[in-house]
């Protein structure tokens, strides 16, 4: 498989009263094209800058972010992203959300209308595609913000911990939904998270990150075969990488 | 399991209506008690107060004779013009001072100090230099409603949120469709909220304007009133200034809810 992100050798500093905070510390990784990764780690180990540099949002202090082959310019909509505070517009509706990408790439108005009507599907917001997001759950108003994502067909989803903010039981639910698009039109997934089990669940590879200096830890490959299933989060098998992660993640080594 | 907390959101939001509704009856009890106790200070015999029943003969004379219309179209006038100029300008260099860190080092030490001085302490300065015609009451206005408007404006753009910012650059927005389509809307809330703010700040600058010169006007009119010992007509004026301001707002709170009927109420 070709590689289709490559973080090479990336640092993030920022200037401090007092000399500098490195938030990421030579950091290199590469994703496969299609390939779903998951990226896990305690709060400042900057998991989100990672993700935010290869969405454009933010610059590498040096070293260098690729996709493709081809330093990132900046944001662009070949890489969809996901907040976790779902960044709805709170004043359209969710249809008009969905289109707001396909406006700015200028399609005629009916093939607009086409892809917004499939995008709201494949997230089951059909019955809502009117609403306000203000009369939508949490939940939904994500759902909305996939569906915005997926309206412009990214070749790369970064999600950036978006089910963080949901119940238990509706995280599940959108994690199932989100496998299950994700098989049907393969997409390269960077996927940030705090919640170990959720990692190992959707990722053929989990990056797991240490703080002060932000760096990759380890990483550790998930040989489960998709699509996923709940007899797999109860498998002995699913509970030794889990245990793995979570060793990674909460042991982790002090850094000098 | 997500659809029904969704539908559980709606009963809240009409319960609204009812609580209105009650809240109305009540207003309007209060209003017939102040009446009443009006009513018993001026028969008690508080020294030359007239009684409500007075004042509404006095504001049917000057209804009658076109007096009250003539002055309140007047005073009217003066505000609508000087708050629409005012508006008009403050909008744009809200923008202007929440987009750009150059327009708002430059002007906000103009706009802060301004802001500091009541509009009403302008006028022996605008008196001086512009006379006593319409001038200076129109400029009094436009000055206090432009203030409360560009304060409004500027801090609805700097307050936008910045994941909305963000994800519509990620939808590859430009910078110019940021600002259009998703500053502008994230920012109107604010705007009007200015907008009812500078309203109330010009009627108010307004009527005082009238009191030092003027031909007509509600202020004028009180303020003749004022020399003749003539309270009645005092107190229509003053009821008429109430009522108007009141009106204004009311249909701008109307205004407000429609443009931002998609606000989550918290």
């Amino acid at each position: 498989m070709s590689t289709k992100i490559s973080f090479k050798n990336v640092v993030k500093t920022y200037p401090m009263k007092e000399g500098t905070f490195t938030a990421l510390d030579h950091v290199s990784l590469d994703i496969a094209d299609r390939e779903f990764v998951t990226v896990v780690g305690p709060s400042g180990c900057g998991k989100s800058t990672l993700m935010s540099m290869a969405a454009g949002l933010v610059e590498p202090t040096s070293g260098e972010v690729l996709v493709d082959g081809v330093p990132v310019p900046g944001p662009g909509p070949d890489r969809g992203v996901i907040f976790q505070q779902y960044a709805l517009f709170p004043w359209l509706t969710v249809r008009k959300n969905v289109e707001f990408g396909l406006k700015l790439m200028e399609l005629p108005a009916d093939e607009r209308r086409r892809r917004a009507e499939h995008a709201i599907e494949l997230v089951g917001l059909s019955d809502f595609a009117d609403a306000l997001p203000k009369t939508l759950s949490g939940g939904m108003k994500q759902r909305c913000a996939i569906a915005r994502a997926y309206a412009v067909n990214p070749q790369v989803l970064l999600m950036d911990e978006p089910f963080g903010a949901l119940d238990a039981l509706t995280r599940v639910q959108l994690q199932d939904q989100l496998l299950d698009t994700w098989s049907q039109e393969q997409r390269t997934v960077m996927f940030i998270t705090h919640d170990v089990d959720e990692a190992v669940y959707l990722a053929r590879r989990v990056v797991v990150m240490a703080a002060r200096p932000g760096r990759i830890q380890q990483i550790v490959d998930v040989d489960l075969p998709y699509p996923r299933t709940e007899e797999m989060r109860l498998s002995p098998e699913f509970a030794r990488i889990r245990n793995e992660v979570w060793h990674g993640v909460y042991h982790q080594p002090q850094a000098a | 399991m997500t659809q029904l907390s969704a539908l559980s959101k709606t009963p809240a939001a009409r319960r609204e209506p009812r609580r209105s509704s009650r809240a109305l009856t009540l207003n309007l009890i209060a209003v017939v008690i102040g009446l009443v106790v009006w009513t018993l200070l001026a028969t008690v015999g508080v020294q030359g107060l007239p009684t409500p029943l007075q004042v509404a003969a006095k504001a049917g004379e000057l209804i009658a004779d076109g007096t009250l219309l003539d002055d309140a179209l007047a005073s009217l006038r003066r505000v609508l013009l000087g708050f629409l100029l005012g508006t008009l300008l403050a909008i744009p260099i809200g923008f202007l001072m929440g987009w750009y860190a150059t327009a708002r080092g430059l002007l906000e030490p103009y706009v802060q100090f301004f802001r500091t001085i009541p509009p009403l302490a302008i006028i022996p300065l605008a008196i001086v230099l512009m006379g006593i015609g319409e001038v200076p009451k129109v400029f009094v206005i436009f000055l206090a409603s432009f203030l409360s408007s560009v304060v409004a404006t500027f801090q609805g753009v700097v307050d936008v949120d910045k994941t909305l910012i963000n994800a519509a650059r990620v939808l590859g927005a430009s910078d110019r469709t940021i600002f259009l389509k998703v500053v502008v809307p994230a920012s109107t809330p604010f705007i009007l909220v200015g907008m009812r703010v500078g309203l109330g700040s010009a009627w108010g600058t307004l009527v005082a304007a009238e009191l030092i010169a003027a031909q007509e006007g509600l202020g004028f009119r009180m303020q003749q009133a004022q020399l003749y010992y003539d309270l009645s007509t005092i107190f229509v004026g003053l009821i008429a200034i109430g009522v108007l301001g009141l009106v204004m707002d009311r249909l701008l709170l109307l205004a407000e809810r429609r443009l931002t009927n998609w606000q989550e109420r918290r």
